[in-house]
């Protein structure tokens, strides 16, 4: 048994991760490990980068074709994708928000990993709405680039 | 409680209204004088008759009346939906089972496409009215409907129709444990039902029972309703529900944790906390490993049982199937129950997902209304590419259950015959 299956946590060894240099440019990752039967990613995608074989199985995007638009982040219903960035030193986090209140640009918040502890501040540079899910971009120091998934406003 | 006067009320799910008068009934209340018996009852004649206005109802019905049938629905609720209406999460699912819509969104363009029907004279929704029993019904199947009124009057209905779709869902299971009946210990099912369609919070601080996919999307609706969850027990070695579920509660600092749960709730006058407790490989609590969690809400995820009495007063015959969360009426591959004309769909013929339930909805809907004589290479199609669909939903791993829920009611079935 996976320890995912145990706690609900995963690690970066269950995903399929991106290239520094792929990074650099800013794709999506799908952080969606199980064979559920959902395919909403698919549709978003503008560059056909996410596939499926079946409506059971686990997406794959293609780094190489993902232009990180962040579509498919606010479309995915289970909010499982997050589109990282690269960019001098800092890593910019694209992820789906759900609560109130709503960060605003420039507002610090908290940088929380999987486990929902706080790993940093982060910096919010972006608040787009995709139907009733926010879309957040919150800046992060680079070294939190795979660990940052969520954040925490303290107002 | 007396609502306005009128005594032995179900204060709690009376709508609120300007000028309402609730005050507490000290006493047994005097039998009113009202006229039960000298009213005299009134008739409705349908062809197809539904039962529950949830997801598999109201897909039934509206399949039903696009493809010819006149259609009754009848849910006991104020308003159509069932579930849905407190589903605030993002469905999963494909396109053409609105994957990436919320529920609450769903229910909303289902309900439209009723009330277009009711317009059009295809279809009739009564509300707030419980099928009671069935009956005599001279080779046709008929039904006694109460409909509740504003001014707490009642009518009673007497419904005849050629064919009957019970859709009327589940009921959420309880658990033993000193303490359970302790106010602030609820079903799952009732905090989505206070918290997203009644907008009252059930408490400060959950402990949720139950790591399924509703004990962890309920867990995430009470974050985003404010509430504190101080954590997740589950009794089996690994999460139910999907990871990715599980994944946004974790990522909001509430742990999941398996092979634990409650021993009892502690409280004098309601839940003032709980015992969770280590299990071991034969899920018996191991002594030592007792924890206390400071709480005021425990709540309650931990399955569903088939709603089929309905089903067994009829007389459509029953198998106990543990894969499908209990007795379930047997059903063919067109919903259809040992007796002839009554189908069944939804969790009402074993539990699974609300997708799923839309979509033997409409396979119950349309093999009704072809079974009235709206045969045609058509429907029959519709009908294959239902069935196709549904393959298609249960193929993953997620599916196993299902699966072997409904190959062993297709079993059974066989014997039967």
């Amino acid at each position: 048994m996976k320890d995912y299956e145990k706690t609900g946590v995963l690690s970066l060894k269950d995903l399929k991760l991106p290239s520094k240099k792929q990074l650099e440019k800013g794709v999506a990752i799908l952080e969606c490990v199980q064979e559920i039967p959902c395919n909403p990613c698919v549709d978003s995608c503008p560059v056909n980068a996410i596939s499926m074989k079946n409506i059971n199985a686990v997406p794959i995007n293609d780094f190489y074709k993902c232009i990180g638009c962040g579509k498919c982040v606010g479309l995915c219903p289970g909010l499982a994708i997050f589109v990282v960035k690269l960019k001098d030193g800092k890593a910019l986090i694209t992820l789906p928000y759900e609560f109130l209140p709503l960060p605003v640009v420039g507002e610090k918040v908290q940088a929380l990993d999987r486990n929902g502890k706080t790993s940093g501040t982060g910096l919010v540079k972006r608040v787009v709405k995709i139907g009733k899910t926010m879309v957040i971009t919150v800046e992060v120091d680079e070294k939190l680039a795979m660990a940052v998934r969520n954040i925490r406003v303290d107002r | 409680m007396r609502v306005d006067g009128v005594p032995n009320v179900r204060t709690c799910i009376v709508p609120l209204r300007e000028g309402i008068y609730v005050d507490m009934q000290d006493k047994l209340a005097e039998l009113p004088d009202a006229k039960f018996v000298g009213e005299p009852k009134k008739k409705i004649r349908t062809d197809v008759l539904v039962v529950g206005a949830g997801p598999a109802g109201m897909c039934a019905a509206i399949e039903s009346a696009e493809h010819g049938a006149k259609v009754l629905v009848v849910d006991e609720n104020q308003c159509v939906g069932g579930q849905l209406i407190k589903q605030t999460h993002k469905f999963f699912g494909s396109k053409q089972e609105n994957a990436g819509t919320r529920g609450i969104v769903i229910a909303k363009e289902l309900e439209n496409k009723l009330r277009e029907l009711e317009k059009n004279g295809k279809l009739k929704v009564m509300t707030d009215s419980t099928v009671i029993g069935y009956y005599e019904g001279d080779k046709r199947h008929r039904f006694g409907v109460v409909e509740r009124c504003s001014d707490y009057r009642s009518i009673l209905y007497e419904v005849d129709c050629d064919s009957v779709i019970i859709a009327c869902g589940a009921m959420e299971n309880m658990l033993l444990f000193p303490g359970n009946d302790l106010p602030g210990v609820y079903g799952a099912g009732a905090v989505q039902t206070l918290m997203n369609v009644y907008g009252v919070k059930p408490g400060k601080k959950v402990l949720m029972v139950g790591a399924g996919n509703v004990g962890l999307i309920v867990s995430y609706q009470l974050l985003q309703a404010g509430i504190d969850v101080d954590r997740v027990v589950e009794a089996a070695p690994s999460i139910g529900g999907y990871n990715v579920h599980a994944a946004k509660l974790c990522r909001c600092g509430v742990p999941i944790q398996t092979s634990r749960s409650i021993k009892e709730v502690y409280g004098k006058e309601g839940v003032e906390g709980a015992i969770v407790v280590d299990l071991d490989e034969k899920w018996q609590p191991i002594p030592g490993s007792e924890e206390k969690v400071e709480c005021d809400t425990v709540c309650l995820a931990v399955g569903l049982t088939p709603a089929i009495r309905l089903l067994s007063q009829i007389g459509a015959e029953t198998e106990f199937v543990p894969e499908a969360g209990g007795y379930v009426a047997l059903h063919d591959d067109s919903m259809q129950t040992t007796v002839k004309g009554v189908y069944v769909a939804g969790d009402s013929s074993g539990i699974e997902e609300a997708s799923t339930a839309m979509i033997e909805g409409k396979i119950a809907g349309l093999s009704a209304a072809i079974s009235l004589g709206h045969k045609s290479k058509e429907n029959q199609n519709l009908l294959q590419q239902y069935r196709k669909e549904l393959e298609k939903l249960r193929a993953g791993p997620f599916g196993e259950k299902p699966r072997a829920a409904k190959t062993k009611i297709t079993k059974f079935m066989e014997k039967k015959r």
